[in-house]
């Protein structure tokens, strides 16, 4: 097979067609699936890979307008390059099949040429389509590249109830100039790797990475039910994980290292800023202000975890914390009450 | 042979575009099929399903159109377009002429896949 041969699922009722159909895709290179009707059609493409399905419209069981319907309110199939091959007559049907979002409408018998022409132009589109969709992802989070594919890219944002943690690698500056770069960039991506591990697995995002420090929303883009818990169990197991980490940099003798995490909770303003060229998912408001500031606020109070007295309450009994009174922050005008989050004192 | 029954053009151009041993296997499976999709006309017509006659109707049309069959084509194509009528005794003479097409284009495919090339 060559290079760019593609999965082609043929959905017909009639066996000659279904024949003639498959033996003109096979001579185009391209591998070939056969289904005697639209719900057989549906049970492969929900469980096989294609690239492609060359759909009748005329068959039993599930006719071919049903299938389009069904892809098109299927979130994974939506995108399913579909071109109808079919002898229907009428326009209006052959409008149907383009409003009900097919690629492309060949009239059977089905011309070599044309249908080279199209199945090159549909795989090449769903080629394309695929590798911008990895690219995106490799940008942004996969909860943000989902919400942007689905509901479209729109600057503005939405106010939404998150909580938001910045952290950081404590003396990082000295830590740099002690190394040699290539050393840095080891420590940074596993670092990185064991913080993604921490707040992933707690239902947050990383949407910023600044040098050592991050930040990281939790109930945005997506809504979490206990977005406060969520958001200081991974300030946690990002603490245990940097422990686990030092123990096998001083096997090695490596000086080990401090993160310092800020969490605070509350409304915030979360969408795509920037311009139409160039944007980023972001959160924005007093929230994310007043966690930066916690965060930096850690090396102050000598512990761990700091979080606001809205996450605290939040967190009710569950986790144990230790008030340490009202601090003034830059930028606000009240003092805000912090929390210690005690398991969180650095080892 | 009769030259109107298959339309030369059509079939060469298929035969060449698919291959010659291609071609017989497609021919093979019309002959098989054929009489399945004129009894499902058939049945369709008895039972006044208008739904299924049409999609048998279909059916054949389509096929009779891959292979050149010019009059099957025709004929399919009047039922399908037409759909059951309302006077079943109406259709019983577009069936019978409908299956003495397919004998016809049958017989003709026959001899053409096994002509010497």
């Amino acid at each position: 097979m060559p290079e760019d041969s593609s999965r082609v699922l043929i959905a017909d009722d009639n066996k000659v067609n279904r024949l003639l159909l498959s033996r003109s895709v096979e001579l185009l290179g391209h591998r070939v699936s056969l289904a005697e009707n639209g719900r057989i059609a549906l049970e492969r493409l929900r469980t096989e890979p294609f690239d492609l399905l060359l759909l009748d419209i005329e068959m039993p069981e599930l006719d071919g307008f049903a299938v389009l319907e069904q892809l098109k309110a299927d979130p994974q199939l939506r995108e399913m390059p579909v071109i109808v091959t079919s002898s229907v007559e009428g326009l209006d049907n052959v409008v149907r099949c383009i409003d009900l979002g097919a690629e492309d409408y060949l009239h059977k018998p089905v011309n070599q040429v044309l249908l080279k022409a199209r199945i090159g132009a549909s795989v090449e589109k769903k080629r394309l389509r695929d590798q911008q969709k990895a690219m995106v992802r490799r940008f942004v989070t996969s909860e943000v590249a989902d919400d942007m594919l689905q509901s479209g890219f729109a600057l503005g944002g939405k106010r939404i109830h998150a909580s938001v943690l910045f952290s950081d690698i404590r003396g990082f500056t000295a830590l740099v100039e002690s190394q040699g770069p290539e050393e840095t960039i080891d420590l940074l991506n596993t670092y990185y790797m064991l913080m993604f591990d921490a707040i992933g697995s707690h239902g947050g995002v990383v949407n910023q990475m600044i040098g050592d420090g991050l930040m990281a929303l939790f109930g945005a883009p997506l809504p979490l039910d206990d977005c406060a818990g969520s958001a200081v169990a991974a300030a946690l197991e990002m603490v245990e994980l940097i422990v686990q980490f030092n123990h096998e940099r001083k096997a090695v003798d490596k000086a080990a290292i401090r993160i310092g995490v800020g969490v605070a909770t509350g409304d915030v303003v979360a969408g795509y800023t920037g311009t139409q060229h160039r944007a980023t998912y972001t959160c924005i408001g007093d929230t994310v202000n007043l966690a930066a500031r916690l965060e930096a606020h850690t090396k102050v109070a000598g512990c761990g975890i700091l979080i606001d007295d809205a996450t605290q309450r939040a967190l009710g009994d569950n986790v144990p914390t230790q008030a340490l009174g009202e601090v003034p922050f830059k930028g606000k005008a009240a003092t805000v009450e912090i929390f210690a989050v005690t398991t969180g004192q650095l080892h | 042979m009769d030259e109107s029954v298959i339309d030369r053009a059509v079939y060469a151009e298929l035969r060449d575009t698919t291959g010659a041993e291609f071609m017989a296997e497609l021919v093979n499976t019309f002959i098989e099929e054929g009489p399945g999709m004129l009894a499902e006309l058939r049945a369709a017509r008895t039972e006044g399903n208008a739904e299924r006659f049409r999609r048998a109707a279909h059916s054949l049309k389509s096929n009779g159109r891959t292979f050149g069959a010019v009059k099957l084509t025709t004929l399919a194509r009047e039922f399908e377009l037409k759909g059951l009528d309302a006077d079943p005794a109406r259709d019983a003479a577009g069936l019978a002429a409908l299956e003495a097409e397919y004998a016809r284009a049958a017989a003709e495919l026959k001899a053409l896949r096994d002509a010497r090339r």
